[in-house]
């Protein structure tokens, strides 16, 4: 087990930077996970933590010993690879068996540990397959299952359920969430699925054009996102963006779209000087809620489409000429291009400085 | 349909005109000497094996055969030991200016053999090598390596980088992985590989006829060529010698072919 920590480390390809100054400590026994676009660099500093790739400059540290100058065999790292990385002409036992034969353990033990590892996994009865005789979910499962019969210093996952099916997922997701319960192994994580970063993580970083974002609590990431982008990068489907701008500065009044958002909720409002121009009000679509008759919301829309998700609608909206996607009850009546009112809910905004993108409201 | 009866006229064709030398030494090796040289030539009515007695009873062509084996082998075994360690290195690791070197080996193979004969001759003299194995091992090893590690390169640049990643991910040394990964991944070109050194060496006459003297290191080809005689030309042995000596080819080339199969990375990666 391990504390992983960045010192201003930078990654290129020859002239392209990746990684742009990165420093950033991820805790002993933490559940950290990288999200970002793709193309970001996320599966790069996996390499990097793993030291498949060297950094173009910049310190790493496992606790307190420098490893830029480790192989990947020193570090004691578990990797599961986005692309499997599965040894083609060895059957699924051999492969989830493989590190354990490398470090020399007797056979009984393997034995016993392929065993609980393959029935964890759902992969019991295919132990003497070859990889391509397996399904890509199944494909992956051994992927992961060859990373989690160790016992590192450091687990690295490279989206490891991304290919499972809805329901397999969140099974794997609660065991994965289990097995750190239990094993408090430093784990590095990397996923596209907000809800898995979500459920599983103590920590996320938000990777954008080389650089961190934001890193913080799951929580705090959604709630209080650091820059336009994190808010329109977490959250499915992403957070509405309207252009606002400050009507007055005593008593603070923001306009936006035609409403006028009042001062009460603003609990700094130096923060909002009048004469930097343009504000972004961001809003969740969860938030806003649309229902077809008038005592129930205050604003004045259109209807553009409704999508069903189940328990509920999303539908999107023409507010004043800008598009807005919001909710609604399952059960309501709504149709396209009918009129209906949403409840904009004032408390609930997310406040941006147009030109830096930087959050200033809730603070 | 008739498509088809015409693409397998072609195929016919093309098998013909490729095993048409072979058959005709097989052919001639049947023949008795009166019929020889009889034009145009006949097949003969009355087939004899009395070229292919001859040639091992009153030539040393069992040793030249031995000869030729140990020479090929040898050279096979080595050209395939130090072409895949290299060819590793230069597809899976992190080497600095691979191209060049790349490149530069395959200079190597460039140079006509006429060109380095002599020089390479006085160089076995000087080291006391001239009629020995040992000679024709060193010299065939050194021309076959460009190609050996040009093609085993190529095949190891198949594997993807993730399998290479994950094995040293999962505590392999370069060397196990070397023989854990990479070679087992690599059959089909260790056997493309092994096939083109064997025949290369099996059939090398230029240094083969500088660097030998004597039937303790004369190899076949150069066995051959020097069957005729000051009056007369043995056909009829010279096919039979050289009937014999294809054989052990043809066996390899399709004992191996079985083994080169492609798709045997297949499942590694996702895609
Ligand atoms: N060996 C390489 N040489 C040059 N560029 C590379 C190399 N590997 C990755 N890159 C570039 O670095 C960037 C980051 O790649 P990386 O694989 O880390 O992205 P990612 O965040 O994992 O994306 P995804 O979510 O699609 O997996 C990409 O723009 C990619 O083109
Ligand atoms: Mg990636």
């Amino acid at each position: 087990m391990a504390e992983i920590k960045f010192e201003n480390v930078i990654k290129r390809f020859r002239d392209v930077s990746i990684i742009e100054d990165l420093t950033i400590v991820i805790n002993d026994g933490e559940f950290f996970t990288f999200v970002g676009p793709s193309g970001c660099g996320k599966s790069t500093i996996l390499n990097i933590i793993a030291g498949l790739e060297p950094v173009t400059d910049g310190k790493i540290y496992f606790d307190d010993t420098l490893v830029n100058d480790l192989s990947p065999r020193d570090r004691d790292v578990a990797m599961v690879f986005q692309s499997y990385a599965l040894y083609p002409h060895m059957s699924v036992y051999e492969n989830i068996a493989f590190p354990l034969r490398m470090k020399k353990v007797q056979q009984k033990t393997i034995d016993e540990e392929v065993k609980r590892i393959a029935s964890l996994l759902g992969l019991g009865d295919m132990l003497q397959r070859k990889p391509k005789e397996l399904s890509g979910g199944q494909r992956q499962r051994v992927a992961l299952g060859r990373a989690l019969i160790r016992k590192p210093e450091v687990f690295l996952m490279d989206e490891p359920l991304s290919n499972l099916d809805a329901r397999l997922r969140i099974e794997m997701r609660a065991e994965l969430k289990k097995l750190h319960h239990e094993l408090k192994i430093t784990t590095v994580y990397v996923t596209h699925d907000q809800a898995e970063a979500m459920s599983l993580s103590e920590r996320i970083a938000v990777i954008y054009q080389g650089r961190i974002q934001q890193c913080g609590t799951p929580l705090e990431v959604y709630t209080k996102p650091a820059n336009i982008f994190v808010g329109g990068f977490i959250g499915s489907p992403p957070m509405n963006f309207i252009k606002g701008t400050v009507k007055s500065l005593e008593p603070l009044q923001i306009d936006c779209n035609g409403i006028t958002l009042s001062t009460i909720i603003f609990s700094r409002p130096p923060l909002l000087k009048g004469d930097e121009g343009g504000l972004i009000i961001g809003i969740r679509p969860e938030d806003i809620v649309v229902s077809e008759r008038k005592p129930e919301g205050k604003v004045k829309v259109f209807i553009s489409l409704v999508e069903p998700a189940g328990s509920f609608n999303w539908v999107d909206v023409i507010w004043n000429d800008i598009e807005m996607k919001c909710t609604a009850r399952a059960g309501s009546d709504l149709r396209e291009g009918k009129e209906a009112f949403v409840d904009f809910p004032e408390d609930k905004v997310i406040v941006f400085d147009e030109k830096s993108g930087k959050r200033l409201f809730p603070d | 349909m008739i498509k088809k009866t015409g693409f397998y006229l072609l195929v016919m064709l093309v098998l013909l005109y490729c095993s048409g030398p072979l058959l005709w030494q097989i052919a001639t090796s049947l023949k008795p000497d009166y019929e020889l040289t009889v034009i145009p030539p006949v097949i003969t009515e009355n087939p004899t094996t009395v070229h292919y007695i001859s040639v091992f009873k009153e030539r040393p062509f069992l040793r030249i055969i031995l000869n030729s084996a140990v020479v090929a082998s040898c050279t096979t075994v080595l050209s395939l030991i130090i072409g895949s360690l290299s060819a590793f290195a230069l597809a899976k690791m992190r080497i600095r200016y691979k191209v060049f070197i790349l490149g530069f080996v395959l200079s190597v193979s460039m140079f006509p053999p006429i060109a380095t004969v002599s020089p390479l001759y006085i160089i076995i003299r000087e080291l006391g090598l001239r009629d020995t194995w040992l000679a024709l091992i060193i010299t065939y090893t050194t021309f076959s390596l460009p190609l050996s590690i040009w093609i085993l390169t190529n095949f190891f640049k198949e594997i993807p980088d993730e399998i290479y990643y994950a094995a040293r991910i999962d505590g392999c040394s370069p060397f196990q992985i070397f023989y854990k990964i990479m070679l087992p991944l690599s059959i089909p070109g260790i056997f493309t590989t092994a096939i083109l050194v064997f025949i290369f060496s099996w059939n090398e006459f230029l240094f083969a006829l500088t660097f030998t003297s004597t039937t303790s290191s004369r190899t076949i080809p150069v066995a051959i060529a020097l069957f005729p005689g000051v009056h007369e030309v043995p056909w009829g042995e010279i096919a039979a010698a050289s009937v014999v000596v294809t054989i052990p080819l043809i066996v390899l080339v399709f004992a191996f072919q079985k083994r080169i199969v492609e798709g045997l990375t297949s499942g590694a990666v996702k895609g």
